[in-house]
């Protein structure tokens, strides 16, 4: 997985609220492998009905982060919507809130999802409105955001999620290396709860 | 201080600590399906194997057509039907194929075989495993990622949720459901006002409940941004699972009943957040837009967006109306339908069958509805005592097994502008078909929605 350490690039912003993954990728598009390039089904519908949708306007083209509103990847634990996202070139999204399971695939597939408060996420929206395709910049390290209006806002984040992205770890190697206490605790559950294998 | 079930549950399963309270949590149970096919692809690709193939159990459900599929024609979900099964056979995974009555919804399914039990972690690549929190397990769903880092390892990285208890006082109406419960509590407290949260529901109101009835309240958790839904195993779950295929037996069912018992939160547990509601006060439920949380009661109207502080969410609504073609205060009740859908992992069990055909029984449909029953056994279950003829006669179709019109992978899908009453999950943009208008609602409310043509409050139908 590539590392995440900072990045500094155009920001788009999406101003709808509960954007669910249904809507990043709808299901009929999920039958195909991904190496058929999800990034061609984002917003499949949405595009569709409107041929000045955000994503497609000039001055946000190549954009890496994304700020949306709240609930951002509700629905469905399709990890094809995160895949959509950043298969088109996305790294970074930033929301006052995020659904659970999408949260968790941005972080598998090395995108850092960042929770700002609300009103700085409005803020931030209405600076990129102002000024498409201004740039934003993110430290990881640092856990600082930077906005087009030039402030500094620190986020929170997990530094389990953290050390994984810097590094571009693989969890499932990260987890292997705990083989020796995962067998240990297969043992002692088989014989407290034989019944469960 | 006592513990609630989740810190119980949480504190049973922890492996290891990593940085920032991460811990390694051992997963008991993993339920597979057809759309399952991207985190096996990814295993293989990396060369690894998987590491307890008896703690899984996989069946095709998205994929699946509900009717004419011996043999399944169509090539892509052919395909994705016959993946599965090959997956499952490569790496000595018990599988329920088309053709075994025990093929189904994941969520019918695992609870139905006994897989589901109390206290255990059980995870699924799909939103809706919140659905067997009913038993008092922590289930919740995960990406393909995490599907893959399970077969490898039995085991997930998790970050603890807080907790938030959902005290449901007082008994159900006639005519008012388990749907009604959940549709309440998403319009109150909002599509993410779950979020971080792990419910437990709990109370006079849930203890009441049957099996059926606690798996759909807690399927639709995740519709309110939670991680996952519990309810504390009492006697009505031991009933459940008493002598289920893969429930523990003999002498391991005392001692495992005996386990159970000790599972529900101390009474000097706390939590991070309470809500209480009243059920003896609900009335039926249905949405009106694009999320879980619009939802009203049947008395109620279409809201005015113009009375939304939130700009966001005032957008929102304004949107959802435009693609609902609704206008502020229309009334609910009369609303003209053109579709009726009942199934999903919502409401699909026996219990949901039955509820929509005392509403059915000498009556007929107005309009094109579809029942699909969970799994084969429920089919077969529901034809045992005659709820197909109910259905048949009343000009309903009468589907095989599977996810269905809840997601339309498989094709059954509504047509764009079409309106449908849909006892399913999500009224998306879209989810239903393109352009298909989704109102969810009871199996009841959806069976009287069939039979007058319109959103009916079924109450005025019952006998």
């Amino acid at each position: 997985m590539k590392p995440f350490t900072t990045l500094t690039a155009v920001a788009v912003p999406l101003d709808i609220v509960n954007v669910d993954t249904d809507r990043i990728i709808p299901a009929r598009f999920l039958r195909q492998p991904r190496s058929a390039g999800y990034e061609n089904f984002l917003f499949a519908d949405l595009r569709e009905a409107d041929a000045s949708f955000v994503l497609d306007r000039a001055e946000y083209r190549g954009a890496q982060i994304l700020v949306a509103a709240d609930n951002f990847g509700c629905g469905s634990s399709r990890e094809g919507a995160v895949w959509a996202l950043a298969g088109s070139g996305l790294r970074a999204w930033i929301a006052p809130s995020f659904g659970d399971i999408f949260f968790e695939n941005s972080f598998k597939n090395g995108v850092l999802a960042i929770v700002l408060p609300p009103g700085r996420v409005t803020e931030l929206r209405a600076a990129l409105e102002a000024k498409p395709g201004a740039s934003m910049s993110i430290d990881l390290a640092a856990q600082t955001v930077t906005g087009p209006d030039g402030r500094v806002d620190r986020f929170d984040v997990d530094p389990f999620r953290k050390e994984c992205l810097l590094a571009g770890l693989d969890e499932i190697d990260l987890t292997l290396r705990h083989e020796a206490d995962i067998a240990a605790y297969e043992d002692r559950r088989r014989r407290e709860r034989p019944w469960l294998g | 201080m006592g513990l609630t079930l989740y810190e119980k549950i949480w504190n049973d399963h922890a492996i290891a600590h990593g940085a920032g309270g991460r811990t390694l949590l051992y997963i008991d149970r993993q339920l597979v399906h057809d759309g399952s096919f991207h985190a096996f692809l990814a295993l293989k690709q990396a060369g690894r194997a998987v590491r307890r193939p008896e703690a899984s159990f996989a069946t095709p459900d998205h994929y699946v057509p509900t009717h004419n599929r011996h043999p399944i024609t169509h090539p892509e979900l052919r395909d994705k039907v016959e993946t599965l099964a090959a997956n499952a056979a490569a790496n000595g995974i018990t599988i329920y194929p088309v053709g075994d009555d025990r093929q189904g919804i994941v969520h019918v399914v695992g609870p139905e075989q006994g897989i589901t039990q109390p206290g255990i972690t059980l995870v699924c690549g799909d939103s809706h495993t919140s659905t067997h929190g009913a038993f008092g397990a922590l289930a919740f769903g995960i990406g393909a990622s995490e599907v893959a880092h399970v077969l490898a390892t039995q085991a997930l990285w998790q970050a603890p949720s807080k907790t938030f208890r959902v005290t449901v006082e007082g008994a159900l109406s006639p005519g008012v459901h388990a749907k009604d419960i959940i549709l309440a509590l998403i319009a109150r407290i909002g599509a993410f006002g779950g979020t971080g949260y792990t419910f437990e529901y709990a109370g006079p109101g849930i203890r009441a409940l049957s099996m059926e009835a606690r798996m759909t309240i807690c399927n639709m958790s995740i519709e309110a941004g939670a991680k996952a839904g519990l309810v504390a195993p009492d006697e009505t779950t031991f009933a459940y699972l008493h002598g289920r295929p893969q429930a523990p037996k003999g002498e391991y069912w005392e001692r495992a009943v005996a386990l159970w018992r000790a599972l529900p939160s101390d009474p000097d547990s706390r939590f991070d957040r309470e809500v209480t509601l009243d059920a003896s006060a609900l009335e039926p439920m249905a949405t009106w837009g694009t999320s879980p949380e619009h939802g009203v009661g049947i008395s109620g109207v279409v809201p005015d967006p113009s009375r939304e502080a939130d700009a966001a969410r005032r957008g929102s609504m304004e949107k959802a109306l435009g693609y609902m073609d609704l206008r502020p205060g229309a009334r609910i009740d009369g609303l003209p339908i053109e579709r009726v859908f009942i199934g999903s992992c919502t409401n699909s069990r026996l219990e949901d069958l039955r509820a929509a055909a005392e509403v059915v029984r000498g009556r007929k449909a107005k309009v094109p509805a579809l029942v699909v029953p969970g799994s084969g056994l429920v089919k077969r279950d529901a034809e045992a005592e005659g709820l197909d003829r109910v259905f048949l006669d009343a000009g309903f179709e009468w589907r095989d097994a599977g996810c269905s019109m809840c997601v339309g992978m498989n094709g059954d899908l509504a047509g764009s502008g079409e309106r449908v009453a849909s006892t399913s999950n999500r009224n998306f943009e879209g989810r239903q078909g393109k352009g298909a208008r989704t109102h969810l609602m009871s199996p009841a409310m959806a069976a009287a929605a069939a039979v007058t043509g319109c959103i009916t409050d079924v109450r005025k139908l019952l006998r």
